[in-house]
């Protein structure tokens, strides 16, 4: 008879323990991320010193000190300056920008006519929200009332002239709204010609590499500004007599002629990534140069770039900034205008109009990279290298 | 053998316009002819144009008289002096201040970056604060936050702000003393120069000694003995030949010292911090794309944390940071055109200038262009030398 020295099974599992009481609660915390070393200590404490400094400072400034609204400069000058302040007072003069927000969104589109770019904006909005939820269906749809109904219908509500609305010339609009409009256009018309470009540059005729290489690099290896004074000064030079152009059209070719040479390197690199053999799958199920690219490469080669795609759209959003420089006034041209307003100038005009137009570029851009993060991260199919 | 006789004729072909060497021929012939026939309606366009308004062309308006005066001059430069002295000033200024503001940006850009990756939670969520700030904002608003927000509402010249060392902070800019030095100060270049030699050659040695006989030397105190040592000798021995001229308060403006105006200032801190969080971004990407492994496979090997970062990692990263990095600094370059805004004479305001006062936009905008394509071609072929020193050797 076989013994059993086994006397006794385990039949349950031992609950977990609780990690000891000194890896647990906030002071483990603190004392693994903030006074793990002497040199984290002293790291720490200069960190404390740092937001001790600033947020105070910043709190009081754009909050507790503020002057929120106010008929002229007086609620924002101190009694030496010739306002109602006691001496010594510094905040953010937000009625300077509660004043002039109109001009600011609007620049100086006629008052009576601004329900046009609201109406705009509106449509604006109601196109882009459902196409950038995924899971709203009809995405094609969307995208071609966004991308091609809705800049016509803009043009046409913006610039009037038909239908009975009043025509408003661009020189008269301003702010946010040639922020918005120029950079949505850019990035319409960008893509495309980006991937033009991409293209171009990696086909096998030796002409048009070389034409779209030479673009490319031109273009890359100067500032916005000089590209900017080129379609400026001499786009008018290169059309025949009598010819002219408007100055928002200009800077639009400019503005779009730069980003699509930034985005077709961007382009250039997801096509790189794209493996030889799907080229030649392609080509042995006998699809044509077009098929191939639109229905095989370019798919899987712009899923692979969209974070370089947003980046270059968040850059080109924010050198919207330099049509200033041919006197051009966008959201930030007209801050930057009003601070010349004699009614308005006391020292911290110049930091809460700056800081306000600061805030609305940094909103949109940081929405942008989020939004560009969650996509990376859904569309993320494990196809990396 | 019929089969085989069937195979090696030519493959019968469609028709020839599915031939893709004549499609890819015709769609050049295509290209070249449009090409060619808009570069002759534009340049024909263009003469018409200017023979209308009577502008030169050519560039022989680089010779004649500038007549416009510009604030910060590097090199002797009046209104008597001709365009191109204009336009070299010009460059001059763009380059002072890339080279200031890419040196400025990499020291902040690689402190928020290391910063960002460090343990403690709070410096890592200041650096987060300051990346997502700045990398999300204009860098044209943010040189107008420094111009027109700071600086132009500091106190006037006759409250100036008194900082350490004698400098002072105002209105018009920044006032730092300045070094005057006296005779015998070549003594100090020298022995800066002999310093620098010798802490090679003692690098050089230790080298070989340590892959013969695995015995190490401190090069790098050694190093710094010597090139702080040997100079500060040389500064004793030649009598102490230096002086400071400090700034000095009169009734209405600041004499003396070396004076920073306001419009260089706004633009280099702004271009700095502008392009410093995207190098903190780069720096930090590159540090945590060298894996763990090698890390923990260095301390298997006995290396300490510091050889470990200076022996392991950083080579590693750097070969990840550098490409991006050499971008950055293109896109500062490019970006102190920016400096027209402002009014700080850069190589785009002077140009601006030069353009209005001439009207020969096409020569002017030519120039504009080739100057920032060579100093962007300048910049890539540095940073590609250094680059190529970093690279992975294989074998």
């Amino acid at each position: 008879m076989q013994e059993h020295d086994m006397s006794w099974v385990r039949t349950e599992m031992v609950l977990a323990q609780p990690a000891p009481p000194e890896e647990r609660g906030a002071y483990a915390w603190v004392r693994k991320n903030l006074i793990g070393s002497v040199g984290d200590t002293i790291l720490t404490v200069l960190g404390i010193a740092i937001v001790l400094w600033i947020v105070p400072q910043v709190i009081n400034w754009a909050f507790i000190n503020a002057q929120w609204s106010g008929p002229d400069r007086t609620v924002c000058t101190t009694a030496a300056q010739g306002g109602i302040q006691p001496d010594g007072w510094t905040g953010a003069c937000w009625a300077f920008v509660n004043a002039k927000f109109g001009q600011f969104m609007f620049g100086t589109y006629p008052i009576e006519e601004r329900w046009r770019p609201i109406l705009v904006a509106i449509l604006f909005v109601a196109l882009l929200v459902p196409m950038l939820i995924p899971r709203v269906p009809r995405k094609g749809l969307n995208a071609i009332l966004l991308f091609v109904a809705l800049p016509i219908v803009s043009f046409f509500l913006l610039i009037g002239g038909v239908f009975g609305l009043p025509y408003i010339e661009t020189a008269r609009w301003g702010g946010l709204l040639i922020t918005l409009s120029l950079s949505f256009v850019g990035i319409a018309v960008s893509l495309p010609l980006g991937i033009v470009l991409a293209l171009g540059r990696r086909s096998k005729m030796p002409i048009v590499k070389w034409l779209c290489i030479v673009f490319i690099e031109m273009v890359r290896g100067i500032p916005l500004i000089t590209v900017l004074f080129f379609a400026s000064v001499m786009l008018p030079l290169f059309l025949p007599e009598g010819v002219t152009f408007d100055k928002y059209l200009r800077a639009l070719i400019g503005v779009s002629l730069f980003a699509a040479a930034y985005m077709a390197e961007v382009i250039r690199g997801g096509l790189q990534a794209i493996p030889k053999g799907q080229y030649e799958g392609a080509d042995s199920l006998g699809l044509g140069y077009w098929q191939k690219m639109g229905l095989i490469v370019l798919p899987q080669a712009l899923k692979l770039v969209i974070p370089g795609i947003v980046n270059t759209f968040i850059g080109m959003f924010k050198d919207t900034s330099l049509v200033l420089i041919i006197s051009m006034f966008d959201l930030l041209g007209v801050v930057k205008q009003n601070f010349a307003d004699a009614n308005w100038a006391t020292p911290q005009t110049a930091k809460s109009g700056l800081i306000f137009a600061a805030f609305v570029f940094w909103l949109f851009c940081f929405g942008m990279s989020r939004y560009s993060m969650y996509t990376e991260r859904r569309l993320d199919t494990g196809y990396k290298r | 053998m019929a089969s085989q006789e069937i195979l090696r004729e030519e493959p019968s072909r469609g028709s020839f316009i599915n031939d893709p060497r004549i499609r890819s021929l015709f769609f050049q012939t295509l290209v070249v002819i449009l090409l060619f026939s808009s570069i002759w309606w534009i340049v024909h366009n263009v003469i018409e144009n200017l023979q209308r308004l009577h502008i030169a062309s050519g560039f022989g308006f680089l010779r004649s008289r500038a007549g416009f005066d510009i604030s910060d001059t590097p090199i002797a430069y009046t209104s008597d002096s001709t365009y191109f002295r204009a336009l070299v000033v010009g460059l001059l200024n763009t380059i002072i201040v890339a080279v200031a503001g890419i040196v400025l940006a990499t020291i902040v850009g690689f402190t928020i970056g290391i910063g960002r990756l460090s343990r403690n939670w709070l410096i890592r969520k200041i650096c987060t604060v300051y990346v997502e700030i700045f990398r999300n904002i204009p860098p044209l608003l943010v040189i107008f936050f420094w111009y027109s927000g700071v600086l132009a509402v500091l106190p006037p010249p006759r409250e100036s702000i008194h900082l350490p060392f004698g400098s002072f902070l105002n209105q018009r800019g920044f006032y730092l003393p300045r070094a005057v030095w006296g005779d015998g100060s070549w003594l100090i270049g020298v022995a800066l120069l002999l310093a620098i030699a010798m802490a090679w050659f003692v690098a050089h040695r230790a080298r070989q000694r340590q892959k013969a006989t695995g015995q190490q030397f401190p090069v790098f105190w050694t190093s710094v003995a010597l090139i702080v040592g040997l100079p500060v000798l040389a500064f004793l021995l030649g009598g102490m030949p230096l002086t400071f001229d400090f700034p000095k308060q009169s009734t209405f403006n600041l004499t003396g010292g070396f004076w920073i105006k306001p419009e260089f200032l706004s633009l280099l801190l702004a271009l700095s911090f502008y392009t410093a969080a995207f190098i903190a971004e780069i720096v930090r990407a590159g540090i945590r794309g060298v894996s763990k492994g090698q890390t923990e496979a260095a301390a298997a090997l006995g290396l300490r944390s510091g050889p470990i970062l200076r022996l392991v990692v950083i080579p590693q990263a750097m070969r990840i940071v550098i490409p991006p990095l050499t971008s950055q600094y293109l896109n500062l370059t490019k970006n102190s055109s920016l400096a027209i805004a402002i009014g700080y004479p850069d190589l785009t305001a002077t140009a601006g200038t030069v353009l209005n006062q001439t009207g020969q936009a096409v020569e002017g905008v030519f120039i504009m262009m080739i100057a920032y394509l060579v100093l962007s071609l300048v910049t890539s072929f540095v940073m590609n030398i250094v680059n190529a020193r970093m690279a992975l050797v294989e074998r």
